[in-house]
């Protein structure tokens, strides 16, 4: 097996995908010979040419609108947003058009949409998003953030073979920082299934993407105090893997609950919702969250450094967790 | 120098065609009238929107259409929907909310969806949804979708002033027109959106400019007589299928009642009314075929009679159709979980084929 990066892997299984089907085609902005703002799709319009690498002027709602027209004539449309910000100015051809859409006219819409998520950058305000919770609420959408580049890759091609919408979150912060081993065969990480990235005994940390490596390093941290936490990565946030949710606090009794995007309204919210539904008598200590501040995404590293989660404060709140 | 008249796109057509024409604008507006009874009956459930004026748009510039090609109507659009010819049925089933109906009771008037495949004859139809702009955008992506398939077909569009005002017509008809894509959109100026009149809509004076910033190339034409809007749209949907990219025709025309059954529009003079209520497109449709010499009085007091009983028994079919199972309600939001195969039926016209 090869070890690649989570960017790589990315576009692996778009190439793949794109070899696989003739039905697959690359739509977005500078996608095509200049190969994506972070070179995600280099390479692909040399390879497949510009009838199947199409770019775009800078309109998102065309972009998402004209795939899911694309869709419905039968082909598999996946779509760019350069900075998954850009997703609000498609908000409702997402919403409106593509979601609703196989419930009520049996017309189902299989398109993916792509694009960067996270901070940890210095991406500011505009470039650092994590929108999963815009779309939370919103029945007929699927939603996946991979951690880890064998996910990247196993999901992307679930997405694409996807008979649904699929929002595809990827972590600019990992794309080039995280590096793991890709099987060199075809698979695919099955939508819906969450992970188990640490086993542990005492705790359990739910989170997903940049986040798993936050909660695995807090992990190693408090391991060296006699700490045991499980790390499950949800990988899906929509539909939710409630089994997996459910197992591991009827394992460890205590949740903490971390995600990056804000705090208020997060999906760390549902997950809570899920956990006191279902596991209300498995609980040994209240449920605990850790995401980031009620602000937008600051620019500067200090600002920014002091709004998200990091593996200190998901200590601090592992440790009073357990002590409870 | 004499320019010699060109051959316009309508001497070609056949007094069958002429007929059938003027049977699918009248079954239109049966079909409507009888929703209206329908309507005051509490049967339908929620708004009624009438096309009345525009039924002969609405069919002319559909009657330029191959019967496998994309139309993305509006609800002012009856006419496109009875050429392309969606039986009757259908519309009173998705009025009255049934179960049986194409959305299954889930959706709304025309908010319907055909998708063939390749080769089964039939049109490719998405109904509009509320953010009526939307529309476009999809249809450039049809448009897209068919050519990278191989598939021979032409994606007509129609949009309200309105919604000319959306982003999404921009973005959309921007992004068909750096494509190439064998896009129509029928732009009408039915002089209000809603309560409010088209100068506060756009500085423009003619709805067909809209298009001039995409450089592609766009008509005027006054939407109330049917022949001039088949002609304008006969060229541009030859041309978008001949490979020459997309089009917008401006149709001038009114909207002769209020934006839905609820809506008196006071706000509208009465004298603008009047002025229109004169140029009738079924009324100057059918004196012309007199005119011409291609009716009789009688042959279309004929087909007045047929299209009201058939859309009588139409309705009254569609009535005694059960409502949904709400024991459904949760079905069918992802693949997988479908009860139903979506259904759509199609009806050959009395003059098909003759």
């Amino acid at each position: 097996m090869a070890v690649i990066t989570y960017l790589e892997a990315i576009r692996q299984a778009l190439s793949e995908e794109m070899a696989r089907d003739a039905r697959v085609f690359l739509i977005g902005e500078d996608v095509g010979p200049y190969g994506g703002a972070f070179k995600v799709t280099d390479g692909l319009f040399d390879r497949f040419g510009e009838s199947r690498v199409i770019d775009t002027p800078i309109s998102e709602t065309a972009i998402v609108g004209s795939a899911i027209g694309a869709a419905y004539m039968g082909m598999r449309p996946v779509a760019e947003l350069q900075f998954i910000d850009f997703i609000a100015c498609c908000f409702d051809m997402l919403t409106n058009f593509a979601a609703p859409s196989r419930y009520r006219n049996g017309a189902g819409v299989p398109i993916v949409v792509r694009g960067p998520c996270g901070g940890g950058v210095g991406g500011g305000p505009f470039h650092s998003l994590n929108p999963e919770s815009f779309f939370l609420n919103t029945p007929g959408l699927k939603m996946v953030e991979p951690s880890t580049a064998y996910d990247a890759k196993g999901l992307l091609k679930a997405a694409i073979r996807d008979d649904d919408p699929v929002l595809f979150f990827e972590h600019k912060f990992l794309y080039r920082r995280v590096k793991d081993e890709v099987p060199e065969h075809d698979y695919v990480v099955p939508i819906g299934k969450a992970s188990i990235k640490r086993v542990g005994t005492d705790l359990s940390i739910i989170t997903f993407g940049a986040m798993v490596h936050v909660a695995l390093e807090a992990a190693t941290t408090l391991d060296f105090e006699g700490v045991q936490a499980e790390v499950l990565d949800l990988r899906s946030l929509a539909p939710l893997d409630r089994d997996a949710i459910l197992a591991t606090v009827r394992k460890t009794n205590r949740v903490l609950l971390l995600h990056e995007a804000t705090r208020t309204g997060g999906i760390g919210g549902e997950l809570a919702a899920i956990i006191a539904e279902d596991a209300f008598d498995d609980l040994d200590a209240p449920v605990t969250r850790v995401a980031s501040a009620d602000t937008p995404v600051p620019y500067a590293p200090a600002l920014e450094a002091a709004f998200q989660p990091d593996a200190r404060t998901v200590v601090a709140a592992a440790k009073r967790l357990v002590k409870y | 120098m004499n320019v010699p008249p060109t051959a316009r796109p309508s001497d070609a057509l056949t007094r069958n065609q002429r007929l059938e024409m003027y049977y699918f604008a009248r079954l239109a507006r049966d079909i409507e009238e009888r929703l209206v009874t329908l309507f005051r009956q509490s049967k339908v459930v929620g708004g009624l929107y009438r096309s009345l004026g525009q039924e002969g748009e609405s069919v002319a510039t559909a009657y330029a259409l191959a019967t496998t090609d994309a139309v993305l109507p509006l609800i002012r659009n009856m006419g496109a929907l009875t050429t392309m010819g969606v039986r009757p049925r259908e519309i009173f089933l998705q009025y009255m909310a049934k179960g049986a109906s194409n959305s299954r009771g889930r959706d709304l008037n025309i908010h319907i969806v055909n998708l063939p495949r390749d080769g089964e004859g039939r049109p490719v139809i998405v109904g509009p949804i509320s953010m009526l702009g939307d529309s476009i955008p999809v249809a450039a992506g049809i448009a897209m979708g068919a050519r990278m398939k191989g598939r021979s077909l032409v994606a007509m569009a129609w949009i309200g002033d309105g919604a000319t005002s959306t982003g999404a017509f921009h973005e959309g008809l921007n992004f068909a027109a750096v494509q190439t894509l064998p896009l129509v959109v029928v732009a009408e100026d039915n002089k209000y959106a809603y309560s409010t009149p088209i100068a506060k809509q756009m500085a423009i004076s003619r709805i067909d400019e809209r298009a001039a910033a995409y450089g592609i190339p766009h008509e005027m034409v006054d939407g109330n007589d049917m022949l001039a809007v088949y002609d304008v749209a006969r060229r541009m949907v030859d041309r978008a299928r001949a490979g020459g990219g997309p089009s917008l025709i401006g149709v001038d025309t009114m909207r002769m009642q209020g934006h839905a059954q609820h809506d008196d529009a006071r706000y509208v003079p009465k004298a603008l009314l009047e002025s229109w209520a004169a140029r009738d497109p079924i009324a100057q449709f059918r004196h012309r075929l007199i005119d011409d010499g291609y009716a009789s009085r009688q042959d279309l007091e004929d087909i007045d009679d047929m299209a009201k009983d058939y859309v009588a028994e139409e309705a009254s079919a569609a009535e005694d159709a059960a409502p949904p199972d709400p024991a459904t309600v949760t079905r069918g939001v992802y693949a997988g979980d479908d009860f139903a195969e979506p259904r759509l039926e199609f009806v050959a016209s009395p003059f098909a084929g003759a």
